[in-house]
């Protein structure tokens, strides 16, 4: 029996409206007790002084490239990076080489997850048959070898047929549909948002209405099938007044933001430097304003970091022939707390209920949960150490973040899944 | 002013007005052949061009000979640029052979902001992607000159695909510096809004003679099919609407300055009597351009 008592932090379980100095004991890779003074005795302990204890943070968005494009990042390396950002649980989308529409595929992530990753991975099963947006993908055998939701994130569902009736099919198999929402059309050639700095640069834009259309499309649908409809990596303030509209009316419609979407807009991008091209593209500073108060008011249900790796010599080319995305999983916490909370904007309770258990009732993950007898996984993070991001010594297998070399104040201290330590900052 | 000319909005109006006046002095008088000095003596200069262009790399060539400078240059056909080779490889492997300059045109935006950040040595734009080509706008900035004798308090005309074009962006943030009106006309879609905003005294219009009316100087713009990714207006009804024809001329200023960038497409976007008139300054635009680009050769290589 091994047991662990992580002592005298300040022990925040949003999902049962927990919120004391405390401490935690855990046992046999379960959390059996939340108390003050919990006997230590034969008990390996872990000073949480000064610390917040947390159930172990989900991500519900990530990409971990395997199988099929291991030199950008693999499901281990993936998850050590991810438990170097807090994070005990990720969802990892289905656009590998092959895309994961088969059970096959499925089940070979969940093996693979099984050997080598060191936090809990879920996979992600795609909507179509190679995300091609044409035929259905075999949902049924995908959930029975452990798919958690349904997307062709990277990509749409361009056609609204086809996405109405997978909606359909997942309200039947009560899973999820998440989209990510462009209008290829509107978007065709585009490299970032468009704009005045696109303008002023010559880049070609991706217009905001090309997300707003598509958020407006499965709104509609998601009333018309009462699927549970969630939002990826919104952006466009309109979008985020949608989903309000959508939520009003009663729907099933949830959404998640990034990081680099609540902290930076695209007059903040240096001049062609790809680490701040992605999908959608950083937007104007009225919609990271309207992402960071969507956080903050609840329309917005989650933060997910759609890490995203690509290897060095892709990201060292024309800004136009870089492909889309940055890694993010180490930095999340820190933007969450420069953005939401230093400023006063939230309560630390709220900032730990968008990094788990919002992510995830999002997916129906048993996770996310200080509960006794709930796995035992925890996240002890700082506040206000200050710390300085340093891409280099990433566990990722990529180095694509606009972040290095900022500071941070607050940030992971340790991460533990099912009792044992994944991670710890060393200096601790 | 960096060692780089990578373009016009990060540089300063003094920068420029050096530019010009140095320029001034590397132009022939009327009926001289042009001067030839030995200020670049000894000094290597690339001319990379991954795009294809006759005057800009011949115009380039000649203003480094003229100064005394080696000169060579490498086209996108017939090199390793053609085998896949990536941008990076490409300048690094030149870096290595150390040349004092690289003079670099290629079809994608910020090409040689990218590479500046990596590279040592001093890069010339000679035109990236549907962002700047500086050299244009200073050559364009020095036949004004030569016409009007100031940039200072001009009604400035440019009409045409303003939305993919590199020449638009760079004349409108030279001018701009120097308390021009600037006027963009074309057709809506190839005249982003925001085009408005990306620099002080800017007006858009979509009406030709609204434009013209009162102008100074009328800047034709090539219409560039080759960077549209669709047929973003009815190609068959350009020249009725967009083309600059005599009649236009009556309208602005009477001594109005008609320019084009080049190659021009003769009964595209101008007719052949005005290419062709008193009016037009587009041949001094060409031969400006030895001479502005030896002065821009001369402060990139001074250092």
């Amino acid at each position: 029996m091994s047991k662990l008592v992580i002592q005298n932090g300040r022990v925040i379980d949003p999902s049962t409206n927990f919120d004391q100095l405390a401490d935690v004991a855990i046992e046999d890779g379960v959390i059996r007790e939340i108390a003050a003074n919990i006997d230590d005795s034969g008990a390996e302990t872990f000073d949480a002084s000064g610390l917040f204890v947390a159930p172990g943070f989900v991500d519900i968005h990530v990409h971990l490239r395997e199988p099929g494009f291991e030199h950008s990042e693999t499901i281990e390396s993936g998850s050590r990076a991810a438990a170097a950002g807090g994070f005990t649980s990720i969802c990892c989308m289905p656009n590998t080489q092959p895309v994961n529409d088969s059970a096959t595929v499925t089940s070979y992530i969940v093996d693979r997850a099984r050997r080598h990753a060191v936090v809990n991975v879920y996979p992600i099963g795609a909507i179509t048959k190679n995300s091609d947006g044409i035929e259905l993908a075999s949902f049924a055998s995908m959930k029975q070898a452990g798919i958690v939701a349904i997307s062709d994130d990277g990509k749409p569902v361009m056609n609204a047929r086809v996405v109405r009736h997978a909606m359909e099919f997942a309200r039947a198999l009560d899973m999820p549909l998440i989209e990510h929402c462009e209008d290829l059309h509107l978007s065709a050639g585009g490299n970032m948002h468009e704009g005045l700095v696109s303008t002023r640069l010559g880049l070609r834009g991706i217009p905001r209405s090309s997300e707003d259309v598509m958020v407006a499309r499965d709104i509609l649908l998601a009333e018309v099938t009462g699927v549970r409809y969630h939002v990826a990596h919104i952006s466009s303030h309109i979008a985020v007044e949608m989903v309000a509209f959508a939520k009003a009316r009663g729907l099933n419609v949830t959404a998640e933001a990034t990081p680099h979407h609540f902290v930076l807009a695209d007059s903040d991008m240096l001049p062609y430097d790809s680490n701040y091209k992605m999908k959608p593209p950083l937007r104007e500073q009225p919609d990271v304003a309207a992402v960071t108060q969507g956080l903050i008011s609840g329309v917005i249900d989650a933060i997910a970091t759609d890490h995203a790796p690509h290897p060095g010599d892709e990201k060292m080319q024309e800004f136009e022939r870089c492909p889309f995305g940055i890694i993010g999983l180490e930095t999340a916490l820190g933007l969450a707390l420069e953005q939401l909370y230093h400023p006063g904007h939230v309560g630390i309770s709220h900032i730990v209920k968008l990094f788990t258990s919002n992510p995830a009732r999002i997916l129906s993950l048993d996770r996310g949960t200080l509960r006794p007898g709930a796995p035992a996984d925890v996240t002890i993070f700082s506040a206000d150490r200050p710390w300085t991001y340093d891409v280099a010594k990433s566990p990722s297998k990529s180095r694509n973040s606009p972040f290095h070399g900022r500071n941070f104040k607050g940030g992971p201290v340790a991460t533990i899944v099912a009792g044992r330590f994944v991670w710890r900052l060393e200096d601790v | 002013m960096s060692r780089c000319l990578l373009d016009i909005e990060s540089i300063s109006r003094q920068d420029i007005e050096a530019i010009l006046a140095r320029s001034k002095t590397f132009q022939p008088a009327p009926g001289e052949p042009f001067k030839r000095t030995t200020i670049l003596q000894g000094r290597s200069i690339v001319n990379l061009f991954f795009e294809a262009s006759t005057r800009t790399r011949t115009s380039f060539e000649i203003a480094a000979r003229r100064m005394g400078a080696e000169v060579l240059s490498i086209t996108s056909s017939g090199s390793s640029v053609s085998k896949g080779e990536s941008l990076v490889d490409t300048l690094n492997t030149l870096g290595a052979m150390r040349p004092d300059a690289i003079v670099m045109r290629h079809a994608a935006s910020g090409a040689p902001h990218f590479l500046s950040r990596y590279l040592p040595v001093p890069i010339v734009n000679a035109g990236d992607g549907t962002h700047e080509h500086p050299t244009q706008a200073l050559l364009d900035a020095l036949t004004i000159m030569d016409r009007r004798g100031t940039l200072e308090n001009l009604r400035v005309a440019i009409i045409g695909d303003i939305a993919h074009s590199r020449v638009a962006r760079s004349n409108i943030f030279l001018l701009s510096k120097f308390g021009a009106q600037i006027v963009l006309c074309g057709p809506a879609t190839l005249l982003p809004r925001q085009m408005g905003q990306i620099a002080p005294g800017i007006e858009l219009t979509t009406d030709m003679e609204a434009a013209i009316r009162g102008a100074d100087v009328i800047m034709m713009l090539r219409v560039q099919l080759e960077r549209q990714n669709e047929a973003a207006f009815p190609a068959a009804e350009y020249f009725s609407f967009y083309g600059l024809r005599l009649e236009h001329i009556e309208a602005a200023k009477p001594n109005v300055i008609v320019m084009h960038p080049g190659p021009i497409n003769r009964g595209r976007e101008i007719a052949s009597e005005v290419a062709d008139s008193q009016r037009s300054a587009i041949l001094n635009q060409v031969e400006n351009g030895i001479a502005v680009r030896m002065a821009v050769l001369e402060k990139v290589l001074a250092a």
